[in-house]
């Protein structure tokens, strides 16, 4: 791999990494979501220092080009953030709908309190 | 004080219609409560409800038929009530039918009435593919419960204690409760019976059922009664 690709490679890859820490330490980010990110960025890290590793994983899985690797683990990568995501938005979705449910019948019981309240 | 009774019905913008289906039930069961979980609609269904002698449940935002209708198992199963009825809110059924619905829970006959529109040869209209669809959902209801369903759509049934249980547990699935809902309670080990009732077609032509709706609907009942088919049969430890 060529230097420039290789300390391009890096860059991106600590940049990522980086990033991810810092929305973490302003809790913008939480550490249940942070840690598919970071992986990513380590990948990155890791891919562009060690090359070897690269073309055997390119072997491994029958890629020609060690650029194809990439691009599959990053979908991969991808596929499984969103995955994630889904998974959250259910359970999340789950919660919405007895939150509104746990509502709607509290403010009945409380207006029925207060009518009552009134006729007394 | 007998027996507690309450008939729940959902509603989503429903101002016409709602006034004659209070008033209705009324006729038919006075001592019954009425309540009208109004979804999140934007026209005057809970005031008009209230006024008609109903108690109405107000969702703070629209979430569907399946979670109106399961706001309102969970309040019946809070306040204690023996039995309770679901009813739709555009007029479709003939409010009637509630007498032998709470009479085949209350005989014990069954833990989950349902009302069918196809019993006793009914002559009500349904498009071909609508036809169809219920036609696949009804034999695939019949083969895993062993016993003749002809209307798993029905949105007209009547429960006891235990299926007002179940129906307010996370076990009941919210979107489009059909098909899969008689499946997973005849797994649970509930008892499942129809009762011939009339449903008239809907007054304001609004269905459930429009645009890619069907699709997802298909769809959703041949995943979600495979997974039901596949889970352990855990329902009935956990619940009973």
């Amino acid at each position: 791999m060529p230097l420039r690709q290789k300390i391009f490679a890096l860059v991106v890859g600590i940049s990522v990494f980086l990033f991810i820490l810092e929305m973490v330490r302003r809790k913008k980010l939480r550490e249940e979501y942070s840690w598919l990110w970071l992986l990513t960025g380590m990948g990155i890290i890791v891919l562009a220092v060690w090359y070897d590793l690269l073309l055997f994983v390119s072997h491994f899985i029958g890629a020609v080009v060690p650029t194809t690797t990439l691009f599959i683990f990053s979908l991969v990568f991808l596929l499984l953030i969103s995955l994630q995501f889904s998974v959250k938005i259910s359970s999340l979705a789950d919660q919405n709908k007895k939150l509104a449910q746990e509502l709607a019948i509290l403010r009945h019981e409380m207006e029925e309190m207060q009518s009552e309240h009134l006729v007394d | 004080m007998g027996v507690k009774n309450i008939v729940i019905i959902p509603a989503y913008n429903e101002e016409e219609n709602i006034a004659g289906v209070v008033l209705g039930i009324k006729k038919v069961v006075p001592d019954a409560d009425i309540v009208v979980v109004n979804d999140g609609g934007q026209d005057r269904t809970g005031e008009i409800a209230r006024k008609s002698g109903g108690q109405v449940i107000s969702l703070p935002f629209n979430m569907g038929y399946g979670v109106a209708l399961q706001t309102g198992f969970k309040y019946a199963l809070r306040r204690g009530y023996e039995y309770a009825v679901q009813m739709d809110a555009d007029g479709q059924h003939d409010p009637r039918d509630i007498l032998s619905l709470l009479q085949a829970v209350k005989s014990g006959e069954a833990d989950v009435a349902i009302g069918s529109r196809f019993l006793e040869g009914n002559s009500y209209r349904i498009p071909a593919l609508r036809r169809l669809g219920m036609f696949i959902f009804s034999f695939l209801a019949s083969v895993f419960t062993g016993q003749r369903i002809t209307d798993p759509t029905s949105g007209y049934q009547a429960l006891n204690r235990r299926g007002l249980m179940f129906y307010a547990s996370d076990y009941y699935p919210v979107d489009f409760p059909d098909a899969d809902v008689i499946i997973m309670l005849h797994r649970a080990g509930l008892k499942v019976k129809e009762v011939p009732v009339t449903m008239h077609s809907s007054t304001t032509g609004r269905s459930m059922h429009s645009g890619l709706k069907p699709l997802y609907y298909i769809f959703k009942m041949f995943l979600s009664i495979f997974v039901t088919l596949l889970r352990k049969n855990t329902v009935k430890a956990d619940m009973f």
